[in-house]
């Protein structure tokens, strides 16, 4: 199956691979997915005031899924909680040219960036 | 420059061998009568490159050429074995039985007589893949028209007990039909040895042409089928259509071909596939061999890599053309039933790679492909979740998942 270039040049070059540390009090960690289902995501976010300073991810998945999380790392840098709250799947999905078969790729970065969130916010960030 | 292309999916298909199509090629513009036709040398010539063939394919099988039928392809042969015996045999015996990790167009086919009133019972397969014997006898009833066990497993290469099941069928009166496609020029096939009754044969998987394929028919003791295709009366009434020579001819090409060669690829195709196994093993672990490690032809290495996606694995080894038993690239996501069937996880099923090695594989190829494979799994796991969760000593097992 032939791939948009955008989703191999995340695929091949993923921005902001890695961990930040789950116990920390400006960490947001957000695990989504299954991997009975064929793809996990971990979104961590880095919050300073309010706003998203840092982000990283791993994703277990489908080409899609690594350049959709990759490309939502890179989105969500210097956004506000509440805007980055405002990210909606079809927004990655159009940017990344998905298929049909792989927009569920994107409904997944969607949850993961609303479960860091609410990770952060339960936490007792805001 | 673009890299070179390592083809690794011979199970899929296999290119034609070269000398299968300088025979095939006489039979399309100047020997290019019709094979049935009588009354000139066209037609005598265009039947004599058929009835070779059709002696060559019945050599590979230990069969009489008589018995040979030709068809479109293993998928025609199997539909043609199970419906022309249901059709004909359907109001004295109407019970099946097959197994849950055959190919689609014989579970395909079961469905759809089961549609039409027949019952049919698909035997799970232990770990390996392969059937039980005991459990086969046990469900055998007055009623079983037909046992139809596929020779070797298209997905992890699994050899069945052809033998042992030809008996157990030959003992109670049952027919057996053997899905051969992946079998023929790999392990030696008899079919008076065996007690096969009915056998589907495949052009394309073994160097031959795409679009031929064969079903060997017992004549002793007889086996009767109705026609699926109904014509001119060809192919002893089972096949109507006028045959292609030249497909034909490529065919029998393919089978002699694969004859004379199957013990010294066979020594080849071990080693090469035992020196990709051995370095992946050791360069990685959490690596795991689906199927048999020992009943299985050894050009068929069906492999899971823990926590690595398979289609995303696939992406980052993009020079070497295989395919994966995660059906994330095909419009359903479910991962590969035939691994499912096995016992193995839906999460360990997602992670499988089917690397197929072949007569045109090359030892440098082996090379390559053993370290873009190693080096693409050791950067994925690095991204994966799953892989720094197990690396922490968390069992993923335990987790409770959002499935969506």
């Amino acid at each position: 199956m032939p791939y948009n270039k955008k989703v191999i040049d995340h695929y091949e070059n993923p921005r902001n691979v890695g961990s930040f540390d789950v116990g920390e009090q400006n960490i947001g960690t957000g695990l989504v997915g299954a991997p009975a289902c064929g793809d996990v995501m971990k979104l961590q976010i880095k919050v300073d005031k309010g706003v998203i300073t840092d982000a990283r991810f791993k994703t277990f998945g489908c080409g899609s899924a690594i350049a959709s999380s990759s490309l939502i790392t890179e989105k969500l840098k210097g956004k506000t909680i509440q805007e980055a709250s405002m990210i909606r799947n079809n927004e990655i999905a159009t940017e990344l040219e998905l298929p049909p078969v792989k927009i569920h790729c994107s409904v997944l970065a969607e949850d993961a960036i609303q479960a860091a969130i609410k990770d952060y916010e339960v936490k007792g960030g805001l | 420059m673009k890299k070179k292309l390592i083809y690794l999916d011979y199970q899929s298909t296999t290119p034609c061998d070269p000398r299968v199509l300088d025979q095939m090629l006489p039979y399309l513009c100047e020997k290019y009568g019709n094979p049935h036709s009588r009354s000139h040398p066209f037609g005598w010539d265009a039947e004599e490159g058929v009835e070779e063939s059709r002696k060559l394919v019945a050599d590979i099988i230990g069969a009489n050429t008589k018995e040979v039928i030709f068809t479109s392809g293993a998928t025609e042969s199997n539909n043609l074995a199970i419906k022309g015996l249901a059709d004909f045999y359907g109001d004295q015996k109407n019970h099946i039985i097959t197994c849950v990790t055959e190919h689609k167009c014989v579970l395909d086919t079961c469905r759809h007589l089961e549609q039409k009133g027949f019952k049919v019972t698909y035997l799970s397969v232990d770990k390996d893949g392969l059937i039980n014997l005991e459990q086969l006898k046990e469900v055998m009833t007055d009623k079983t028209l037909v046992v139809s066990i596929m020779a070797v497993n298209n997905e992890i290469g699994v050899i069945q007990p052809l033998k042992e099941i030809g008996a157990l069928c030959r003992s109670k009166g049952v027919f057996f039909h053997t899905d051969a496609a992946q079998a023929i020029g790999k392990i030696p096939l008899d079919v008076e040895d065996m007690n096969i009754d009915l056998m589907s044969i495949s052009g394309h998987k073994i160097y031959g042409p795409k679009g031929v394929g064969a079903l060997f028919v017992r004549r002793r003791p007889r086996v009767r089928l109705k026609a699926l295709i109904n014509g001119g009366g060809q192919e002893r009434g089972m096949r109507s259509g006028t045959l292609s020579p030249a497909l034909c001819v490529g065919l029998g090409a393919a089978c002699k071909l694969s004859k004379e060669k199957m013990e010294t690829e066979k020594i080849r195709i071990k080693a090469y596939s035992d020196f990709l196994y051995k370095r992946i093993t050791k360069e990685l672990p959490e690596v795991y061999l689906n199927g048999h490690k020992d009943q299985r032809v050894h050009g068929n290495l069906n492999i899971s890599f823990a926590h690595v996606e398979g289609e995303g694995l696939m992406m980052a080894i993009k020079d070497l053309c295989v395919s994966s038993g995660s059906a994330c690239t095909s419009a359903s996501l479910e991962p590969s039933y035939v691994l499912k069937a096995l016992g193995v996880s839906e999460a360990l099923a997602h992670t499988s790679l089917r690397i197929g090695v072949g007569r045109f594989t090359t030892q440098e190829e082996i090379e390559e492909a053993a370290n873009q494979i190693i080096k693409a799994v050791k950067k994925l796991r690095d991204m994966s979740p799953l892989w720094e969760m197990s690396q922490a000593g968390v069992d993923i097992a335990s987790i409770k998942w959002a499935g969506h």
